[in-house]
């Protein structure tokens, strides 16, 4: 569904992703993992066009996304969550929700993805007419990913999901994002948290400053000994 | 979306509610309760009519799409000379009043709305700071050319104007000129703009053409800026460049923030208000400056988002307390808000 092919990305004169080459296939969970730094969130910025590769090609279903305007891609199906969640502080939550439907005209069917998120998230059916700003940071993540299903996505990338949650809550969000995957939506997510973001997935890869320096059956990296000593602390 | 029916009411409620405040109006000048101060009460709401104009279409810089502009009168200047350079070329030539004012005021809304086009296109890649500091640059660039151009009167004051602003046609030009940008703010476009405001990456994220969507509402206040210039050529009938200086685009912006941003409730008290105070306290005229800062000091001191916040008064809230019986004392100010 999507494929990296050769990809590079330069920050001025600095070399920050080499020939990063990845595929999600439809339906799969797959995770990125690697350390601050290592290039993750820029390859989500490169895939959603926010940034510019220097070469190589993004294809989505066959189509070139490097010649896609990033406020275009979400209408080819992908939504991205982006990483410090992004949530519209003074809009209440519903109106929220409803700006991620930006893209879709037919109020019924947008009704319909309401409902079907505020079931997912009773929380935010709670608290609809609240200002999202007030919501604790949970609560925000979990109307982040809500916002992101509202365009009725195919894929989703989540960036840093867990970032400045307390334990409790990545759980929490970890179950979210399987219930988001359990709904048919293909998820690419990118984490710090490698115990859990190689628990959930199908398949990871491991980033180690731009380049991928692993990548496989999720399990396999979890069992493996050189990603449990640098990235399970294990 | 839902319950159309209540919103008609609303509507309804809302418009008796401006025609009763203008037979209010009409009344107090026809009764002569004013004596000889009629037309000197008159000019002073006329003037304060599109002030509002003016005010609430700032606030739609300010206050919706979150971007400070401190070269507001630069547009209204761009809409008060085309309106003025076109009432004189046909003043006389057989068009009734109302549609020559009616006309001049499109004139000078259109003239406004392409110069804030095209400033906006290159302009709003830049955001905040960056994007006032060009706003003043714009609104200086604008004085300039008009002091020099011979069309404008090069700099010496243009006068003869036929003056065709009164209080009555203004008040409602003001009534129509917010109830649209109302209805923009509480549309899918304004909760868009809303958006950019909030979290401009969160908003392209969500397939947001934030680039689009600015021009688009700047294009739009530079165009309720030029009416409010084209009432105002018509009402002084005589103007000069330099009237429309930095201080007076600072002025507005003020009116904005005391009044309170994204408020036109705030925005149409805080200009009427303002407007009008500096002649209402003409007998302490060595003090009205001082008063004048003390009253922004102390609004910034207690109530930094402006006395209205982002609240809005609604006739139709009002009503159904009263309804209730839970209104107490309260007279309703502003009628001429619309829910």
């Amino acid at each position: 569904m999507l494929e990296l092919k050769d990809v590079n990305v330069h920050y001025g004169a600095i070399h920050a992703i080499h020939d990063v080459s990845l595929t999600v296939n439809d339906g799969e969970i797959v995770s990125l993992i690697g350390a601050n730094g290592a290039g993750k969130t820029t390859i989500l910025h490169t895939i959603t066009g926010l940034k510019k590769s220097t070469s190589g090609s993004i294809l989505y279903n066959g189509k070139d996304l490097t010649k896609v305007e990033p406020s275009k891609i979400i209408t080819l199906g992908m939504a991205h969550v982006p990483e410090g969640r992004h949530i519209f502080p003074t809009m209440t939550v519903a109106e929220n929700l409803e700006i991620g439907a930006y893209i879709r005209n037919n109020k019924e069917e947008i009704a319909k993805t309401l409902e079907s998120v505020y079931e997912k998230f009773p929380r935010l059916k709670e608290r609809r007419k609240q200002l999202a700003g007030t919501l604790s940071g949970g609560e925000q993540q979990m109307l982040a990913v809500g916002r992101a299903m509202m365009s009725k996505p195919d894929i989703i990338l989540m960036d840093e999901p867990s970032m400045g949650l307390s334990p409790l809550l990545v759980k929490e969000i970890f179950k979210i994002i399987k219930e988001v995957h359990a709904a048919g939506i293909t998820v690419l997510l990118v984490e710090q948290n490698a115990k859990m973001a190689l628990s959930i997935a199908d398949r990871a890869y491991v980033l180690e400053t731009g380049r991928i320096a692993m990548s496989g059956d999720a399990k396999d990296l979890l069992n493996d000994p050189k990603v449990k000593k640098a990235y399970l602390g294990l | 979306m839902k319950m159309p029916k209540e919103k008609l009411i609303s509507y309804l409620i809302n418009l008796v509610g401006i025609v009763v405040l203008f037979l209010l109006f009409v009344a107090l000048f026809q009764s002569g309760v004013l004596g000889s101060r009629t037309n000197y009460v008159k000019g002073i709401f006329t003037t304060a009519c599109y002030t509002i104009v003016l005010v609430a279409s700032l606030n739609l810089l300010v206050g919706i799409l979150g971007e400070f502009s401190l070269g507001h009168a630069g547009f209204m200047s761009v809409g008060a000379y085309a309106s003025a350079i076109f009432t004189n070329a046909l003043a006389g030539k057989g068009l009734s009043d109302l549609a020559l004012f009616v006309l001049a005021l499109i004139i000078g809304g259109v003239a406004a709305g392409i110069a804030g086009l095209l400033v906006g296109i290159p302009a709003l890649r830049l955001r905040g700071d960056y994007l006032a500091i060009v706003t003043v640059a714009f609104a200086e660039i604008i004085r300039v050319a008009f002091c020099n151009f011979a069309i404008t009167g090069g700099g010496r004051t243009i006068s003869g104007i036929t003056k065709l602003s009164n209080f009555y046609w203004c008040f409602w030009v003001m009534v129509i000129c917010v109830t649209i940008m109302y209805m923009f703010v509480r549309s899918r476009f304004g909760r868009t703009v809303k958006a950019i405001r909030e979290d401009y990456i969160a908003a392209a994220a969500s397939g947001i053409n934030v680039t689009f969507y600015k021009v688009l509402t700047f294009t739009i206040s530079a165009f309720f800026a030029g009416i409010g210039g084209a009432m105002y050529a018509h009402y002084m009938t005589a103007m000069i460049p330099t009237n429309f200086n930095f201080n007076y685009s600072a002025e507005l912006l003020t009116e904005v923030i005391i009044g309170g941003t994204g408020s036109f409730t705030g925005s149409i008290i805080g200009a009427a208000f303002l407007s009008s105070l500096p002649e209402l306290m003409r007998q302490f005229s060595n003090y009205r400056m001082l008063a004048y800062s003390i009253v922004l000091v102390i609004v910034m001191i207690f109530r930094p988002g402006g006395i209205f916040g982002s609240w809005e008064f609604s006739l139709v809230r009002v009503l159904k307390k009263a309804k209730n019986g839970e209104l107490f004392a309260k007279k309703n100010k502003g009628g001429a808000e619309n829910e």
